[in-house]
C-alpha cells in the first residue's frame, strides 16, 4: 500500500469545532470519555428499521468486542416519524437473552441531531468531531434502513482496524447480478484503475475507518468535495488512498434495504455518483496520473453465496434509451467524444437488438473521454453527466444480454475483464486529461 | 467701379481661403482624434483579450454553450468576438468625436443624438447575447431531460424552447431600442399566441395517445416500471 510520493490532503472545509457542537452532544461525549470503538448510524425517518439496526450493533459490540470501550452514536436529520424515540427505546438491558455473554464495560449511547440539508457530510462531520473528542480508535458507519444487518457486521467492519491496523474498510456485499449496475459497470472499474486498488464497492453505505484517519480528515477537510449524497464512502476512501492510509475490504453478506425500491431517480443517482467520481479524479489528479495497474486489496470474511430474488429487467426500455440518446444528442456528444469514439457509438445504435454488444474498450474510452471533458468543463457539468446516461443504458443493456445465463462466478469474471480494460486504457485517460 | 469689382473679387477669393484656413485645423484635430482613438482601441482590444484569457473566458463560454453557438453562426471565438466588439465600439466613439470636432452644426446634432442612442444599443446587444445564451442552455437542458425520460420528439421540444426564448429576447431587444415599438409588440403578441395555439392543436391532434399516457401515469396508481427492478447503486 506504500507509494512513492505521499500527497497531502488539499485544504478544504474542516469539520465543526467543539465550540460549534450542541451543548447536549458535548455533554454526552464528555460523559462517555475515551472510547475504542465508535459506531455511527445517521437516520432520517427510519422508524421501521432503526430499532433492528441498533440492536444488531449492540449485540455485535458485546459479542465481538466485550473488553473494548464502545459507544453507539445516532445522529438524526430531523425525522418526523418517531425515529429518535425508537432509538431511545432500543436499549438491550439483558444480553443473555441473545448471547452467552454480557458486556464487561459500559456501552455508551449518544444521540445528536444534524442538519440534513447539508447532505450526508453534515452527519459525517458530526461523527468526525465525536471521533476526535472521544479519541476513538475505530469508527464504523452503518445505514439505518438495513433489513439484513447482523451482529457479525460489526466484527467484519471493525476487526481489520482494531486487529490488523488498517485505516479504511470498504464493504463487499453479496448482490444479485443486476443490482448495483452503475457501481459494477462504471464507478468500481474506473475507481480501481484510477486509484490503483481493486475495490469492489467504492460507494458502500457501510464502512469503517481508523481514529488516525478520522483525525486527519477532521483536521484537513477536503473530503467533502469527493462525497455525494448517494455514497459518501467514496470520498473518504479516495482521500484515505490518496494519503497513503491502508485500505482493505470485508465481506458483509447480502444487503437488503427497507427502501430498496425507493432509490432516487436514475438521473439524480447518476449525476451525484458519477459527478463525485469525476470530481474526485480532478482533485486527486496528482495521485493517479503517474501510476499504472491496480493492486489486490486484502479481503476479510468468508464469501458465501445465497439465493437472491430474481430481478426483472426491461431490456427494451434500456436499448430504446440508448438509441434515442445517440440519435438526438449528436451535437452534444460531438463536443465530448473523439470522432472515432463517436462514430463507433453511433454504429452501435444501428445494431439489431439481439446482436447488440457494447465492447468494454469502447465503453472505457467513452467514460474516460467524458471524465476528461468534465475536467475541462466542455459543457455545463450537469449536462455533461446527463449526456452520458443514455450511453450507460446501452452498456447496461449489453451487460444484461451478456450475463443473462451467467453464474455469479461468470459475472465476476466478466466484471474483472471490464476492470482490466479500465486499467489497460488508463494511459488514454491521462492523455485526454 | 473697377476697384470695387476687384475688391469684390478679392473678397470672393479670400472667403474660401479663410474658410479652408479655418477648417483645416479642425480636420487635423479630427484626424488626430481618430488616430488616437484607433491606437486606444488597439490597446484596449489587446487588454481585453488578455484579461479574458486570464479569466478563462473561452472555457466558460464553451461550458455555457456560447462557443458552439458562435461556431454554428460562423462567428469568431467568444474571446475574439468580445475583443473585436470593444475595438469597434471605441473606434466608432472616437470617429464620432472626431466628426464632432469639425464643428458642423447639423452633424453635431446628429452625432449627439447618436451618442445618446449608443447606451440603448449596447443594452440591446447585451440582451441579445444573454438571451441567446439562455436559449441555448435551456434548449440543451430540455433536450437532455427529454432524452433521459425516453420522450419522443426530444429535439422538437428543445427547438421549441430555443425558439420561444429567442423570440422573447429579440422582442425585448427591439423594445429596448424603441424600434417600431407598437409593431414589434403586436407582432410578438400575434406570433407568441400563434405558436402556443399551434402547439396546443398539434399536441391535441397528434399527441392524443401521449396525452392519455401522461394523464394515466399522473392520476392512476403507479405500477412500478420494470426498469426499476434493477438497482444502479
Amino acid at each position: 500500500m506504500m507509494k512513492e510520493t505521499p500527497i497531502a490532503i488539499e485544504p478544504g472545509v474542516p469539520g465543526p469545532e467543539p465550540a460549534e457542537l450542541p451543548d447536549d452532544f458535548l455533554r454526552q461525549l464528555t460523559a462517555a470519555g475515551e472510547v475504542d470503538i465508535l459506531l455511527f448510524v445517521p437516520s432520517l425517518n427510519n422508524r421501521d428499521t432503526i430499532g433492528h439496526v441498533m440492536n444488531a450493533l449492540q449485540l455485535g459490540l458485546v459479542k465481538y468486542f466485550p473488553r473494548e470501550r464502545t459507544a453507539v452514536l445516532n445522529a438524526d436529520g430531523g425525522s418526523h416519524d418517531g425515529t429518535p424515540q425508537v432509538v431511545r427505546e432500543s436499549i438491550i438491558k439483558d444480553f443473555r437473552a441473545f448471547l452467552a455473554a454480557n458486556p464487561l464495560r459500559t456501552m455508551h449511547r449518544i444521540t445528536a441531531a444534524y442538519d440534513s440539508r447539508k447532505g450526508p457530510w453534515g452527519a459525517l462531520e458530526l461523527l468526525l468531531s465525536a471521533a476526535e473528542l472521544t479519541r476513538a480508535k475505530a469508527c464504523a458507519v452503518v445505514s439505518p434502513d438495513l433489513r439484513s444487518i447482523a451482529p457479525e457486521w460489526v466484527e467484519s467492519l471493525v476487526r481489520p482496524i482494531r486487529r490488523e491496523e488498517f485505516d479504511f474498510v470498504a464493504p463487499i456485499y453479496r448482490r444479485h447480478k443486476y443490482e448495483g449496475l452503475l457501481i459494477k459497470n462504471l464507478i468500481a472499474p474506473v475507481f480501481r484503475a484510477a486509484y490503483g486498488f481493486r475495490i469492489r464497492e467504492p460507494m458502500g453505505s457501510e464502512f469503517a475507518f481508523s481514529g488516525q484517519l478520522a483525525s486527519k480528515l477532521q483536521q484537513s477537510g477536503g473530503w467533502q468535495q469527493r462525497c455525494c449524497e448517494v455514497g459518501p464512502a467514496m470520498g473518504l476512501m479516495a482521500t484515505a488512498i490518496a494519503n497513503d492510509y491502508r485500505t482493505c475490504q470485508s465481506f458483509l453478506g447480502p444487503r437488503i434495504y427497507q427502501s430498496r425500491h425507493q432509490e432516487p431517480d436514475l438521473v439524480r443517482v447518476f449525476q451525484e455518483s458519477v459527478g463525485a467520481l469525476f470530481q474526485g479524479l480532478e482533485a486527486d489528479h496528482a495521485y493517479w496520473s503517474n501510476r499504472g495497474g491496480a493492486a489486490q486489496v486484502q479481503t476479510f470474511g468468508f464469501e458465501y453465496s445465497v439465493a437472491l430474488q430474481p430481478v426483472r429487467v426491461s431490456r427494451k426500455r434500456l436499448l430504446q434509451g440508448f438509441r434515442l440518446g445517440v440519435e438526438e444528442l449528436g451535437a452534444i456528444l460531438e463536443a465530448i467524444l473523439a470522432p472515432d469514439t463517436l462514430r463507433a457509438v453511433q454504429d452501435l445504435g444501428k445494431l439489431s437488438d439481439g446482436g447488440f454488444r457494447f465492447p468494454d474498450e469502447l465503453w472505457v474510452r467513452v467514460v474516460y473521454e467524458f471524465a476528461a471533458s468534465y475536467h475541462r468543463s466542455v459543457l455545463t457539468r450537469d449536462h455533461l453527466l446527463q449526456a452520458l446516461l443514455p450511453l450507460y443504458r446501452g452498456k447496461v443493456f449489453s451487460f444484461v444480454m451478456e450475463t443473462e445465463k451467467a453464474t455469479p462466478a461468470e459475472v465476476e469474471n466478466r466484471l474483472e475483464e471490464l476492470g482490466l480494460a479500465c486499467e489497460r486504457l488508463k494511459p488514454y485517460l491521462v492523455e485526454r486529461w | 467701379m473697377a476697384e470695387s469689382i476687384i475688391d469684390s473679387l478679392k473678397q470672393m477669393l479670400n472667403q474660401p481661403v479663410a474658410a479652408v484656413k479655418q477648417f483645416l485645423p479642425r480636420v487635423l484635430v479630427m484626424l488626430m482624434i481618430i488616430i488616437v482613438g484607433w491606437l486606444i482601441a488597439i490597446l484596449l482590444k489587446a487588454i481585453v483579450r488578455r484579461a479574458l484569457a486570464l479569466a478563462k473566458f473561452d472555457a466558460l463560454s464553451e461550458s455555457a454553450g456560447t462557443a458552439q453557438l458562435l461556431r454554428n453562426a460562423a462567428l469568431p471565438a467568444p474571446r475574439d468576438l468580445v475583443a473585436s466588439l470593444t475595438f469597434w465600439v471605441v473606434c466608432i466613439v472616437f470617429l464620432l468625436l472626431g466628426i464632432n470636432a469639425l464643428g458642423v452644426v447639423s452633424l453635431q446634432e446628429q452625432i449627439s443624438q447618436l451618442l445618446l442612442f449608443l447606451p440603448q444599443i449596447f443594452v440591446a446587444v447585451l440582451i441579445l447575447f444573454v438571451g441567446f445564451l439562455l436559449a441555448n442552455f435551456l434548449a440543451r437542458a430540455t433536450l437532455l431531460a427529454a432524452v433521459n425520460a425516453n420522450l419522443p420528439f426530444a429535439r422538437l421540444l428543445a427547438g421549441s424552447v430555443r425558439f420561444l426564448v429567442v423570440l422573447l429576447t429579440v422582442s425585448m431587444a427591439l423594445e429596448q431600442i424603441a424600434l417600431a415599438h407598437r409593431t414589434v409588440l403586436i407582432a410578438f403578441t400575434i406570433l407568441f399566441g400563434a405558436v402556443m395555439l399551434a402547439l396546443a392543436i398539434a399536441f391535441g391532434i397528434a399527441g392524443q395517445h401521449l396525452a392519455r399516457q401522461v394523464l394515466h401515469k399522473s392520476f392512476s396508481p403507479a405500477e412500478p416500471e420494470k426498469e426499476e427492478e434493477i438497482t444502479h447503486l
